[in-house]
């Protein structure tokens, strides 16, 4: 999954106009930029930053679900969202190995997760409370990363581009095993459907967040722009998933929490869309600064996977010295 | 400060008939290690028949900043190139 946009991006940057104007000119040009090319300084801390964050939100992300794979309600749900967990942990993984690629170290990455310094998205700070979270977290959550994903695709950044490919090729069935669910729980009983419908009045708001902050109050997304890494605003991004999310919602016969959503024949350069309530910014900045009700066990999850792996890493070191200085001895 | 896991390239073959292709890297401590988490984190869709793990420290690569004087001298050679030879049309295709 789970891009979101990016959290206190910092393109600014020190070099003179003249190297600026020529990086700025192979962007323009539609160049992909390669992790040994010559670039602004700027352009790569909002990288690092960017992909770090990515790379986290992935790996966290495992955890909301994880706490469902052994309740899921048949061995086809089960082995669908185990393949769907494992996925998110492959896409940690092409993530991490993009960041290394601008002179970062995983270990480093790894300390700022578990110390808490670095973020990751805020969606994954909510709590999984019935067996239709699963679903409406693959519809919603993982359908507003495609989003948010896609244009990624053509990042100017070569390595992120790359692995941004694999993961929506990815990306695509963890959102329909999602929308099956919500399916199949609305051909259900009423107590089913009443709770497919509790759990999209908890996620829809949060999964609007996901995009990020309005654009008048997104400082640094103009650079972002500019340099290629960011294709598309993050309010036309939220208005996009709006739009495709709405008419299937409708059809599941699920109603979206917002009583000012209405249809707006104006948006979208007149070609109509849903107009949508005010969104909660507090609540957003509260959970990204660690207020929501899951940052502290999530963090707390992460550290003792950590630490509870630290004897498996030092064994495979151990043996792979031991398997070297074999092979040296029997030269 | 936490001791780093070695630092490996992954190729993958997709199928028999095409080269072997960069796909991305991984960390692991061996090279045992190294091919079972390729397997795992590159090829979980059927994407490869082979795959090849590389030390990262053992590749060797060109120099980004030196690449106008390593790939000029072909810019004017055109002579190596079939378009450069005039042939008349009723010749056919060659
Ligand atoms: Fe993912
Ligand atoms: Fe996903």
């Amino acid at each position: 999954m789970y891009s979101q946009g990016l959290i206190g991006a910092d393109g600014r940057t020190e070099e003179d106009a003249a190297f600026l104007a020529a990086f700025q000119a192979r962007i323009d040009a539609e160049e992909k930029i390669e992790p040994k090319d010559a670039m602004p300084e700027g352009y790569r801390r909002t990288l690092v930053r960017q992909i770090g964050q990515h790379a986290h939100s992935e790996i966290v992300g495992m955890l909301p679900e994880g706490n469902w794979i052994t309740r899921a309600p048949s061995l086809r749900r089960k082995a669908a969202l185990l393949a769907k967990v494992q996925d998110e942990g492959g896409h940690g993984l092409y993530l991490y190995s993009a960041a290394e690629t601008l002179g970062v170290s995983r270990e480093q990455m790894t300390e700022e997760l578990l110390s808490g310094k670095a973020k990751y998205s805020s969606i994954f700070n909510y709590p999984t409370l019935s067996w239709a979270d699963i679903g409406i977290i693959g519809w919603l959550v993982d359908g507003a990363a495609i989003m948010n994903q896609i244009p990624l695709c053509r990042c100017s950044f070569g390595p992120y581009a790359r692995a941004m490919i694999r993961v929506c090729k990815e990306e695509s069935f963890h959102q329909r095993q999602g929308y099956e669910i919500v399916m199949t729980l609305m051909r259900g009983t009423e107590a089913q459907k009443a709770m497919a419908q509790d759990a999209l009045d908890r996620w829809w708001w949060p999964a609007l967040m996901m995009f990020g902050p309005h654009d008048s109050e997104s400082a640094h997304s103009e650079q972002s722009m500019a340099w290629k890494i960011k294709r598309f605003s993050n309010d036309a991004l939220r208005q996009k998933f709006i739009d495709a999310t709405v008419p299937q919602a409708e059809f599941l016969g699920l109603k979206v929490p917002d009583p000012d959503m209405v249809w707006d024949a104006g948006l979208n350069d007149g070609q109509g869309g849903y107009r949508h309530g005010p969104i909660d910014w507090d609540e957003f900045w509260r959970v990204v600064k660690g207020g929501g009700v899951m940052n502290r066990d999530r963090i707390r999850a992460r550290r003792k996977a950590w630490e509870d792996g630290a004897w498996v890493r030092e064994a495979a070191r151990a043996h792979a010295l031991k398997r070297a200085a074999r092979k040296v001895a029997a030269e | 400060m936490v001791e780093a896991t070695p630092l490996w390239e992954v190729f993958i073959r997709p199928r028999n008939g095409l080269s072997h292709r960069h796909v991305g890297s991984l960390h692991a401590a061996d090279e045992v290690m190294a091919l079972q988490a390729a397997r795992d984190v590159y090829t979980r869709r059927g994407e490869g028949t082979s795959i090849w793990v590389v030390p990262s420290l053992a590749i060797t690569a060109s120099d980004p900043d030196h690449a106008d004087e390593m790939f000029e001298p072909t810019a004017d050679k055109i002579y190596r190139h079939p378009t450069f030879y005039e042939i008349p049309e009723e010749v056919g295709h060659m």
